[in-house]
């Protein structure tokens, strides 16, 4: 579920760190000023501890295959929603940095995927409806397994409404949406059933881990949890809104996507491409190269003749052959360095 | 030096679950001195050393460390005199490099950065690692490590060190040379230890603790000779002070113990 | 997934990248706030182009190509990341063909549009990852702490996030001689049985909380008092900033004019 660099626009992924920043910035704010300061060892194992759990395979009974924990409602349930988060974002930072695990640009919409909809919205949930007044193995197992699926739909959800908005791919986004959210629903059972295994034997060997941590931490009085709520409940009805109308008419959505994101784009090159094509003529002696921006049907061959396509045609040669010029050049200048750099030892030694 | 020296009196801590971990222990520790405290698995001994760096606090009697008692508000002066190595040096080196680890604690008590620069220098050398300075702690041997986590004290330059198990888990070689370091430390140390042929050469006194309390306390030699207090005591004579076991020779006592 | 593979895979990443970052090269001189954000502005103009885009994202493979010879780094280790990260790309992007049959003429062969939405998030991918990964290579996670904390990101989080990275390879060796013991007991099983889950994993978890408790303790022993402390960083120099700009200047050229494609037409030109 980790969204990579190449599939985000730098819009949706500024966005995205700008919301995980303010989250964050948060977070640091309310872990600094309520809690003892033996919690930031303990953030700080407990990621290690959440990096190395994911190595477990847990086979999962009657199908013969295994899953693994992500750990993010395991961190939210021991440290409390802030630490969960912040928690979450080094472990996904050291992904990024150290296995290309999700991209550096796409690092907000991670955290905030992965980590805020677990923390801030799932979390609250287990919170308020499930543990609060009795502890009990079911009531542990129910509320696990909820906020899990929970966290991972909406998270799913995310990572399709981020690839859409990005336009990096063709996907349509019901067929995305239809892919992402079966599955993840798939692993959020897992991650609810692990979760609730570890959650209730800590419960019981140690109950005064698990009752601390979920009677310590309340979330900043009613005025947050009511901001989440409402978040969580407008983000459940867009996204099944959304879901129900790509299911019922994937068409019709696709239409409507065009008309508000797509069309937009495809009208610039008549208009204002046209006018900086011209000047770019105009000023450079470049001719106009951006095969993209014409109408595909005018670079069909049959219309072979035509002054367009000819440009095209030109314009997509020199493209390749440009291409080609610049990655010999590349490893040309590789070739150059390492001999310069051979030579240099050479006569140090 | 009467500011140098430790003292529990009639010292009790039992935990939370009421297990009674430590009964009316007192002793007193000179400036200089190197003690060893032994004692079997659960006897005690760990319970005792947090005592006395005031991580955990007795339920009756009193620590002195010179003329302080240890309580909340004196901790951060006595754990500048108090060093305490632990036993797994992975818990104590937990940054990145070595050299921001042993730099921790002087930067802790807000000494410039060339006093601490200087501090960390003279402990990595004292130790032996200063090429290491760079590495980071999980690219270390057992023995590096233990030395690091010896720095990590040093650099506080306190007047007691303190040492929980300082031998586990090294090599023989590595062992040895921590032996030599300890030796040539004039710091007052205190040292617990299942590994009683270490002991017997680098602690003067012993302490015995059996099942919370003080078993006997008294000069090194003695007390690790007496097969009887020792083995009542969960523990055995060490091995450098046995009968070989393949040629037969007796060891002659007297002339170990000089 | 083989576990067993996995973690040594996990571990013996973590060491290579330690490892490289140790080096002395111009390029590991540089200040590490200067590589941060040499690598973002690379980022935000790589993901800026366009995604029907390829000719003109070829020249940003100088950059890190330079990166990679002036520090001196085995292509091996870095190579096989990205290998591993690039099925992931493939397995989204090659849908695009499907989904996007228009035909273009490139060259005289014929393409549908889908193919070059494909090639373009492949190449990015690439890039992408192959520029974050150089930063860690050249930059080590000590120093890019240091970076962070002269961005302003709070003392808090830099030093949780370091501990997170130091307690790494110990729990997962933890983590890997538990579950060794474990199949050496059930040696049918695929992964751990049902009925062990909970045990397995939340004894861990117990070892673990009382691990961070130990750190606890020897953190307070030594001062800590919730405040994290750190020597002063160096701030950057001038040949810092120039590497940060002129770096920057080339980025910014190269979204601005479809370098191969004047190089071509010139050449094109010259042929006509």
């Amino acid at each position: 579920m980790h969204m990579a660099d190449a599939l985000i626009s730098p819009i949706v992924g500024g966005t995205m760190w700008a919301a995980t920043s303010g989250v964050m910035a948060y977070s640091i704010k309310k872990v600094q000023h309520d809690m003892d300061d033996n919690k930031i060892p303990l953030m700080g194992v407990m990621g290690a501890f959440v990096f190395a759990a994911q190595m477990i395979n847990f086979s999962i009974p009657g199908t013969g295959s295994s899953g693994h924990l992500a750990g993010g409602m395991l961190l939210a349930i021991l440290l409390g929603p802030y630490a969960g988060f912040l928690t979450m974002a080094s472990v996904l930072l050291i992904q990024a940095l150290f296995f290309a695990d999700g991209g550096l640009l796409a690092y907000g919409c991670n955290v905030f995927n992965l980590g805020f909809f677990s923390c801030f919205v799932a979390y609250p949930m287990i919170d308020k409806w499930f543990i609060r007044d009795e502890m009990t193995s079911k009531r542990i197992f129910a509320a696990s397994m909820v906020s899990s699926v929970v966290a991972l739909q909406i998270g799913a959800f995310s990572v399709v409404l981020q690839t859409f908005l990005s336009g990096k791919t063709e996907l349509p986004f019901g067929t995305f949406a239809l892919f992402m959210q079966p599955i993840h629903l798939g692993i959020g059972v897992v991650e609810g059933l692990v979760t609730a295994a570890v959650v209730t034997y800590v419960w019981k060997a140690r109950p005064e881990i698990i009752e601390k941590s979920i009677h310590g931490q309340e979330l900043n009085g009613h005025s947050m949890k009511k901001v989440i709520t409402t978040l969580a409940i407008v983000a459940v009805i867009v996204g099944s809104v959304f879901s129900w109308f790509a299911s019922a008419s994937p068409d019709g959505l696709e239409w409507s996507m065009l008309k508000t994101a797509g069309e937009t784009e495809l009208e610039t090159p008549d208009g204002i491409h046209k006018t900086l094509s011209q000047i770019q003529t105009k000023v450079s002696f470049l001719p106009d190269y951006e095969f993209k921006n014409h109408e595909s049907d005018e670079a069909v061959p049959t219309e072979a003749g035509e002054p367009w396509p000819a440009v095209s045609a030109g314009t997509s040669i020199s493209g390749i052959i440009g291409g080609l010029i610049t990655l010999l050049s590349a490893v040309f200048t590789g070739f150059m360095i390492s001999i310069a750099k051979r030579r240099k030892k050479r006569i140090i030694v | 030096m009467s500011h140098h020296k430790i003292e529990t009196k009639s010292l009790g801590y039992s935990y939370p679950d009421g297990h009674v971990a430590i009964k009316n222990i007192s002793f007193s520790i000179h400036h200089g001195e190197s003690v060893g405290i032994i004692g079997a698995n659960g006897a005690g001994k760990s319970t005792l050393l947090m005592l006395l760096m005031g991580i955990l606090f007795p339920n009756q009697g009193e620590i002195l460390v010179g003329d302080v008692h240890v309580t909340k508000n004196t901790l951060s002066m006595i754990r500048q005199r108090l060093g305490m190595v632990f036993q797994d040096p992975d818990d104590q080196l937990f940054m990145t490099t070595i050299y921001d680890d042993v730099a921790f604690g002087p930067r802790n008590y807000r000494l410039d950065e060339n006093e601490v620069e200087q501090r960390v220098m003279n402990a990595l050398e004292t130790v032996g690692i200063s090429h290491l300075k760079e590495r980071a702690p999980f690219k270390l041997s057992g023995g590096e490590k233990r030395a690091a986590a010896i720095a990590a004290v040093l650099s506080m330059e306190p007047d007691v060190l303190i040492m929980d198990e300082p031998t586990a888990a090294l090599d023989p070689k590595s062992r040895r040379r921590l032996i030599n370091l300890l030796k040539g430390f004039e710091h007052t140390k205190i040292i617990t230890s299942h590994d009683l042929d270490m002991v017997l050469e680098v602690c003067k006194r012993i302490i015995v603790i059996k099942d919370g309390e003080i078993a006997a306390d008294g000069n090194g030699e003695d007390i690790l000779t007496n097969a009887d207090l020792l083995d009542a005591c969960g523990l055995e004579i060490p091995l450098a002070l046995q009968n070989c076991p393949v040629c037969g020779v007796n060891k002659d006592k007297e002339r170990w113990v000089k | 997934m083989n576990s067993m593979a996995n973690f040594s895979n996990t571990l013996y990443n973590m060491g290579v990248m330690n490892d490289l970052a140790r080096k002395d090269t111009p390029i590991h001189r540089i200040h590490p706030l200067a590589k941060v954000l040499t690598t973002f502005v690379y980022l935000l103009i790589l993901v800026s182009f366009d995604r029907y885009e390829i000719s003109g994202l070829l020249p940003l493979i100088f950059y890190p190509l330079l990166v990679f010879l002036f520090a001196e780094l085995p292509a091996g280790p870095i190579l096989k990341r990205i290998l591993f990260v690039e099925p992931f790309i493939i397995g989204i992007g090659i849908l695009n063909p499907f989904f996007d049959q228009e035909i273009v003429i490139i060259g005289g062969i014929a393409l549908s549009r889908g193919w070059i939405t494909f090639f373009s998030i492949f190449i990015k991918s690439g890039l992408a990852v192959t520029a974050g990964l150089l930063l860690m290579a050249t930059t080590g996670m000590d120093k890019l702490a240091a970076a962070l904390r002269l961005l302003k990101i709070p003392r808090l989080f830099v030093l949780q996030l370091l501990l997170t990275y130091r307690y790494i390879s110990l729990l997962m060796e933890e983590v890997a001689r538990t579950i060794r013991a474990y199949s050496l007991r059930a040696p049918t099983h695929k992964g751990v049985h049902r009925s062990a889950w909970g045990s397995l994993a939340g004894q861990l978890l117990l070892r673990t909380l009382d691990r961070a408790q130990r750190i606890y303790q020897a953190m307070c022993l030594r001062g800590f008092t919730g405040e994290y402390h750190t020597g002063e960083d160096a701030h950057m120099q001038w040949r810092d900033f120039i590497y940060v700009i002129s770096w920057s200047i080339f980025f910014v050229i190269i979204r601005l004019y479809n370098i191969p494609m004047v190089i071509g037409a010139l050449l094109m030109g010259v042929i006509r």
